[in-house]
Order: structure tokens, then C-alpha cells, then sequence
């Protein structure tokens, strides 16, 4: 259960009277300046590392900046991203369909859970990145390599968030449901999986991230194509601004990617979690 | 699980699932996957080389001595940041970007700045184990109640005590979890780690024997890999377990 | 004021006056090897609200579950308006400790989820609904979601629920027990003044004496494991005095002491 909330916001009532109005404001901005903060300072020390220099394959944060930037204009990035993302959004859309597919039966079958949780649990905790090499022989170097790839990564995390989440659904409202004679759909779509989707959710957030590890490792090691390319390439012609630029593009769009699916989960799934 | 009356072991089923691997094996429909009980006659062969034994040595290596750092390191920068706001606003962003980033992205650069040996390997096992680490301790650290440090306080416990016989103890149920999760992450970073940078250890072996299409080896390594991922995994949850009977009466 | 105190089985088979709304009979319940209940026969009056008092582990829930058709009996029978229980059923609406509400759903949502889950429309099943959040006096909150809410103005919702599916009997599992002290005597009131609007049969699990004594009409104890049936006390309580004055009443205060005199020597 959630701690008893109060309806007069009191926890907003922090700031003494006395203080400025200025400092009020930079009170309530306090996480985003020190966000801002934050990024200055790691960009500001790439910069002088990259001056010193500490290796000669670092390049500064300016030549880095300025290369993305080219790159962005020349067009060879998005060119990129489109070959990457491609597999990336197929393989992970697969994923959940039959990840959360699996997990809800899971949860809900004892026999499906006996028959099927242990391969999750064991390819969940298994170093699967192991077989990429394997794929290749099968389905060459194409999409559907890729795409696979990112499904080997992806769909455990999803499958076992789900099973748990299910699993785990809230006693006390399935015990609600059945007082109220909910018949067995109506306990499944209206306690069980509502109860269980914030759990799905962050599995399937989990999947994308496995996901983006996935189509970048098979891009390194089997099909040099996508920003892996442009990783392996820049490397070996020792461009290493542009190759820089690729690497913190791929770490930048994973992580946008990430925070506006946990903004539309909190926005769609969660009332209470929502600032009120 | 229940069948005919008895109680089945959850794990139980991976035995059907191996009778399975066998029959389709046997079945030859895919030459990727010979026969269970080959791979284990090869992995039984492969365990006495000298060649896995010498991969084994030098991934097992690299692999203690990246996850040393990442817990240490791990462990220092949750307590900082669980403590000290402005620590935790300070580091929090990049911990909760690097988390879940796709670090593989990262082993390139690792190459070119640590060259292709074993010291990319060790760094790439620290940044794949560290950031979940420093997550957990610090939602560990979060969780200890104040009450308890106020009563560490007004029996007089040195800031030092305070943090080796309470906040630290405290806190451990979550600091074992987060380090159970940093060694599954630390598996696989040095599978990664070796496999791109392909010259050294276990990375050289799976280049070799998928190369040569020696599939009963390949498998063999995998499976020797799984399972040894499996048995640390399970080995900290024994510990973890030990110590969970406090977590829910803090 | 005047206690009946009788023996447990003499006043189960003899309600006061009234018709029957639940009966229980021969009621037993193990847990695995543990004895939980023994042999429980209990009448509740309709339209009396009759509170379930015993020291914890007295499986005093454990029962009213069973009455709910929550969890089966070991042996023995229930009947409500006649009929044997084999499940949860319309005539019978349940108020859960935890509340139960539903984090997802609006306050309305909540309230109306029975009559949701019996497929009425939406329009009907919300003035229906609206009814209810007015009588247990939440008019404004319909939009609000539970974790908005105070622990007890939550229970309101889980109590507005109950009443809103128009069943016979209500059974409440504790209902104040998450709800802090002071919202828990207002709380007992509004619950006394539905009681006389409703007319309903309530049957209501507490471990608070006081709360026991002022709410019912008829207290039934309950000894610690395994739960049999110690003692039934009709406390005689007239609910026109006002609250202040019935807490100061002597009457009122003998029947707790009594009450706390027969349940001390369960407490270790």
C-alpha cells in the first residue's frame, strides 16, 4: 500500500517565509540546475583531458561536438540510425508481443510456469551475447540477423518481468474481485494485468535497453553496417572525433529513447505516481 | 508444481528441455545443434586442454579483477550518493544513463585507449558491473531508517562506527542484491569484452571453434560458460538470503 | 444500561428477537496440522450490527472470510437468507483492512467496480455510485485517486463501494485499523448513522474493545487458538445520546472493563 497521502500538498511548504523570491525559485529548479551543472562539468573535463591530451585516440569535447555535427549535416548519421534502428524496433516490438505473451500465461499457469520460467531465468542471467556469433552462420549478415540479435537479449527480460509482475499481482485486490464475483476474464483484465503493467512496462524498458546492446553488438561483430559501421570504420581510419560522435550518439538516443517511455508510463499508467 | 501428486522442482523442467535439445539433435535438422550429449562429451574433452584452461585462467582474471574495482567502487560512490544530496544530484544522471546505455557501443573506445588486451576486458567488466552496484547501495542506504542512525548517534557512535556497524549493515540486504546484478552483468561484460576484442581467452575460443564450424566445442563452451554463470548468480543469492531475514523487519 | 452476559451456545441459537440473516454452523477450520476454528455456531440478527472481538490469531478474520466465501471451511456450513454459501455472493459485500482500492482507477471507478464487474452501464452504475460517495460524505473527491486520499477517507471509498452493490450483509475486516485515531471515532459515528439509514445486517471484526462496545449490538468473543466462541455480550447502548456522552457512560465503561477483565488472560 501507499503511505497515506495528505490533500493539503503540505510537503510543498518547505521554503522558510524569509527567503527571496530568487532563491525560492532556484529552491524549486534545484534538480535541473544541478542536472545542468552536472553535464557542464563532465563536458568541461572531456575538454581538458582531451587537451592534455591523455591519449592520442581522445579528442577533445569541442572536436567531438564538431564532428557529431557534420556528421548530423552530411547525413551519413542518419543514414546510419536508419539501418540501426530498423532491426532494433522489429526485433523489440517481437519481443513484447511475445514476452508479455508468455509472462501473463506464465503467471497465470502453474504448468506453463514449471515449463517454461527456468529457460527464461537461465538465458535472463547467461551471457546470450555469446551466440550472436552463431546467427550469422544461419541467417547471414542481413536484417534478420540483426533483428534476432536484438530478440535474444530483449525477450527474456520482458518474458520475466511480465511472469513476475502476474505472479505477483496484489492479493488483496484479487481477494476484492472474487468478493465481488468478478468472473475469471474479468480478474485477469481488470485486476491482474492493469495491477501488473507497470511491472510489464519497465520490463519492456529493460528489453529496449537489451535491445540497443544487442543491434550494436551484432553491428560490431557481424554486420558491419549502421552506427557500428561508423564505429568500426572512423576507428580504422582513425578518425576518432567522428568516432567519438557515433558512440555518445547511440548512448545519447538510447537514453531519450528510455526517459520518453518511463514519461509516457508515468503519464499513462501511473495516477499515482503523477504530480498532482 | 504438482504432478501425478508430487511435487516437481521448479527447475526440474530443464531437464525436459535438455530431452528436447537431445532429440533435435539427434534429428540432425540443424547442423548448428548436435546432440546434447556430444557437447557434453566435448565440453567433458575440452575442460582438460590446456588452451581452455589457459582462456579460462585469463577470462576468469580479468573478470575478478574488474568486478573488485566495480564493487569497491560501486559501493563508495551508492553510500556518497545515498548520504549527500548534492552528490546524488551530482552523479545521479550519469548513473542512471549508464545503467541501461548500451555500453557495447563503448568497447571500441575502450580498445583504442587500452589496447587489445586484457585491460579493456577489466574495464569493460567495471563498466558493465558498476552502475547497477552504485543503485542498489544507494537505494540500500536510502532505506536505512533514521531512526536507526539517531539511535547510533545518541549512543555515541563514532561517525566511523556509524557507518561500519549500522549504515553499512543496514544497508546490506540491497548492497548484496545490487552486487548479485553486477556479477550477471559482469558476465556477460567479459563475454563482450573478449568476444570484440577476440584475441584473448574465452573470446578467442568461441572465434576459433565458430570459425572452424566446430559446433560440438562451441556449444561446450557455452554451456560451461551458463553455467558457471548461473552458480556465481546463485552463490550470491545464498548470501543474499542469509541476510534477508532483516530486510523486512528494519 | 444492562449486559446479557450469557454462555457462548445458549445465546448463538437463541438471536434476540429478529429474524436471521447468516447462520453459522458447526464451522471448523484448519490450516494444514494448526486448528484455526473449532466448531463455531453463531446466528447474526438482520439488521443488527454484530462485532467479531478477540485477541489476535483468534482467527477471528479467518471466520469472516469464511461468512464472505473467501476461503472454504474445513467442515461445517454457512447460510445467508437460507442459503448455503459455496462462494462470494450478491447478497453479501465485503469491506477489506487494506482497503483494496485500486491504485489505477479514480475514486469513482472504485466505488462503482461491483456494479462494473455485473456489467452495468456506465451511466447508471455512476449515479448509483455518486449516491454512495455522497452518503459516506466524499461529494468532490469522484476524480481523485486513492493515493490522493487520507487513510480515512480510502476506507470511505471501500465502504461506499461496499454499500453501492446494495447487498444484505456487510462484512467489515477491521476496517479502522490503518485509519489513525482521531478520523477513527468520527469514522465509527458515520458508520453508526449508515447503519440506521441502511438497514443492513454488518458484521465487523475488530480487536479494539472500545470501538466493539460502542459500535454493536451485539459483541461476539472469540478465544485465542483455536477460535471458539468464549462469551456473546449485548451491550445495551442508546445511540440518541450523543457520542461525547455515551463514551462517559458508566455503562458503557463497565461493559469494557468486563470485556478487557475475560480477553486478559489471552495477552501475553
Amino acid at each position: 500500500m501507499v503511505a497515506p497521502a495528505h490533500l493539503d500538498g503540505s510537503s510543498r511548504a518547505v521554503h522558510p517565509p524569509e527567503a527571496s523570491p530568487l532563491r525560492q525559485r532556484l529552491a524549486r529548479h534545484r534538480a535541473s540546475i544541478f542536472r545542468i551543472v552536472s553535464i557542464g562539468l563532465f563536458c568541461l573535463a572531456w575538454e581538458i583531458a582531451g587537451r592534455i591530451p591523455i591519449s592520442f585516440a581522445f579528442p577533445t569535447f569541442l572536436e567531438t561536438l564538431r564532428a557529431f555535427i557534420e556528421m548530423l549535416l552530411d547525413g551519413s548519421l542518419i543514414a546510419a540510425y536508419g539501418q540501426t534502428l530498423q532491426p532494433l524496433v522489429i526485433g523489440v516490438a517481437i519481443s513484447a508481443i511475445l514476452g508479455v505473451t508468455l509472462g501473463i500465461v506464465m503467471g497465470l499457469s502453474r504448468f506453463s510456469e514449471w515449463l517454461i520460467a527456468p529457460v527464461f531465468v537461465v538465458l535472463q542471467a547467461a551471457p546470450m551475447a555469446a551466440l550472436i556469433p552463431l546467427i550469422t552462420f544461419v541467417y547471414g549478415i542481413g536484417l534478420l540477423s540483426k533483428t534476432l540479435a536484438v530478440i535474444m537479449l530483449a525477450l527474456p527480460v520482458i518474458a520475466l518481468n511480465g511472469y513476475k509482475a502476474v505472479r505477483n499481482a496484489n492479493p488483496s485486490l484479487v481477494a476484492m474481485c472474487y468478493s465481488f464475483q468478478g468472473t475469471w476474464w474479468q480478474r485477469i483484465t481488470k485486476i491482474i494485468i492493469p495491477d501488473a503493467s507497470p511491472v510489464i512496462f519497465a520490463g519492456l524498458r529493460l528489453g529496449l535497453a537489451a535491445g540497443f546492446i544487442g543491434v550494436i553488438l551484432a553491428e560490431l561483430l557481424i554486420t558491419p553496417t549502421g552506427i557500428g559501421d561508423l564505429i568500426t570504420y572512423h576507428r580504422s581510419v582513425a578518425d576518432y572525433p567522428e568516432m567519438y560522435a557515433a558512440v555518445v550518439s547511440i548512448i545519447l538516443v538510447s537514453t531519450l529513447t528510455l526517459a520518453a517511455l518511463e514519461a509516457f508510463e508515468l503519464r499513462v499508467l501511473r495516477p499515482e505516481k503523477r504530480r498532482s | 508444481m504438482k504432478l501425478f501428486g508430487y511435487r516437481v522442482p521448479m527447475m526440474a523442467s530443464l531437464v525436459f528441455w535438455c530431452v528436447i535439445w537431445e532429440v533435435v539433435g539427434r534429428s540432425g535438422v540443424m547442423f548448428l545443434i548436435p546432440p546434447l550429449s556430444e557437447v557434453l562429451v566435448a565440453a567433458f574433452h575440452l575442460v582438460q586442454t590446456g588452451s581452455w584452461q589457459s582462456a579460462a585462467v585469463t577470462t576468469l582474471n580479468s573478470f575478478l579483477i574488474g568486478m573488485f574495482f566495480a564493487i569497491i567502487a560501486g559501493v563508495v560512490l551508492g553510500v556518497l550518493m545515498g548520504r549527500f544530496k548534492a552528490a546524488d544530484e551530482l552523479f545521479g544522471i550519469w548513473v542512471n544513463i549508464f545503467v541501461s546505455a548500451p555500453l557495447s557501443a563503448l568497447v571500441p573506445v575502450l580498445m583504442i585507449l587500452f589496447g587489445m588486451g586484457d585491460t579493456t576486458v577489466v574495464v569493460t567488466v567495471f563498466l558493465f558491473a558498476v552502475w547497477i552496484i552504485v543503485l542498489d547501495t544507494r537505494a540500500g542506504i536510502q532505506s536505512v531508517p533514521p531512526s536507526l542512525v539517531e539511535m547510533g548517534k545518541s549512543y555515541g557512535a563514532s561517525p566511523f562506527e556509524l557507518y561500519t556497524k549500522i549504515i553499512l549493515l543496514a544497508a546490506l540486504p540491497e548492497i548484496l542484491a545490487g552486487i548479485r546484478l553486477g556479477v550477471v552483468r559482469g558476465v556477460k561484460g567479459v563475454v563482450i569484452g573478449q568476444l570484440l576484442v577476440s584475441i584473448i581467452g574465452y573470446g578467442a575460443l568461441f572465434e576459433m571453434y565458430s570459425r572452424n564450424f566446430d559446433m560440438d566445442n562451441f556449444w561446450a563452451l557455452t554451456i560451461i560458460l551458463f553455467i558457471v554463470a548461473m552458480a556465481l548468480s546463485a552463490l550470491i543469492e545464498s548470501i543474499e538470503k542469509r541476510v534477508d531475514y532483516y530486510a523486512g523487519a528494519r | 444500561m444492562r449486559n446479557i452476559t450469557a454462555q457462548a451456545t445458549a445465546a448463538a441459537s437463541q438471536p434476540s428477537g429478529a429474524d436471521v440473516a447468516v447462520e453459522v454452523r458447526g464451522v471448523c477450520k484448519m490450516y494444514n496440522d494448526v486448528e484455526a476454528l473449532r466448531s463455531i455456531d453463531l446466528d447474526f440478527p438482520v439488521g443488527k450490527l454484530t462485532t467479531l472481538l478477540g485477541p489476535s490469531g483468534c482467527g477471528k478474520t479467518t471466520l469472516l472470510k469464511i461468512i464472505a466465501g473467501l476461503i472454504p471451511a474445513t467442515s461445517g456450513e454457512i447460510r445467508v437468507n437460507g442459503k448455503v454459501v459455496t462462494g462470494p455472493g450478491p447478497e453479501r459485500a465485503f469491506v477489506f483492512q487494506d482497503f483494496a482500492l485500486m491504485p489505477w482507477a479514480t475514486v469513482m471507478r472504485n466505488v462503482a467496480f461491483g456494479l462494473e464487474l455485473k456489467g452495468m452501464g456506465k451511466d447508471e452504475r455512476q449515479s448509483i455510485a455518486r449516491k454512495y460517495i455522497a452518503e459516506v460524505g466524499l461529494t468532490g473527491f469522484e476524480n481523485k485517486y486513492p493515493h490522493e486520499l487520507s487513510g480515512g477517507m480510502r476506507q470511505r471509498v471501500g465502504l461506499a463501494r461496499a454499500f453501492a452493490v446494495n447487498a444484505d450483509v456487510l462484512l467489515l475486516d477491521e476496517p479502522f485499523s490503518a485509519v489513525d485515531e482521531q478520523n477513527r471515532r468520527k469514522f465509527q459515528e458515520d458508520l453508526l448513522r449508515l447503519v440506521e439509514l441502511e438497514k443492513k445486517t454488518f458484521i465487523f471484526v475488530t480487536h479494539s474493545i472500545e470501538e466493539a462496545v460502542y459500535c454493536s449490538d451485539r459483541i461476539v468473543i472469540l478465544s485465542r487458538r483455536p477460535g471458539r466462541i468464549a462469551q456473546v455480550i449485548e451491550p445495551d447502548i442508546d445511540h440518541n445520546e450523543s457520542p461525547d456522552a455515551i463514551r462517559r457512560d458508566q455503562g458503557y465503561l463497565d461493559t469494557v472493563e468486563e470485556i478487557w477483565q475475560g480477553l486478559k488472560r489471552y495477552v501475553d
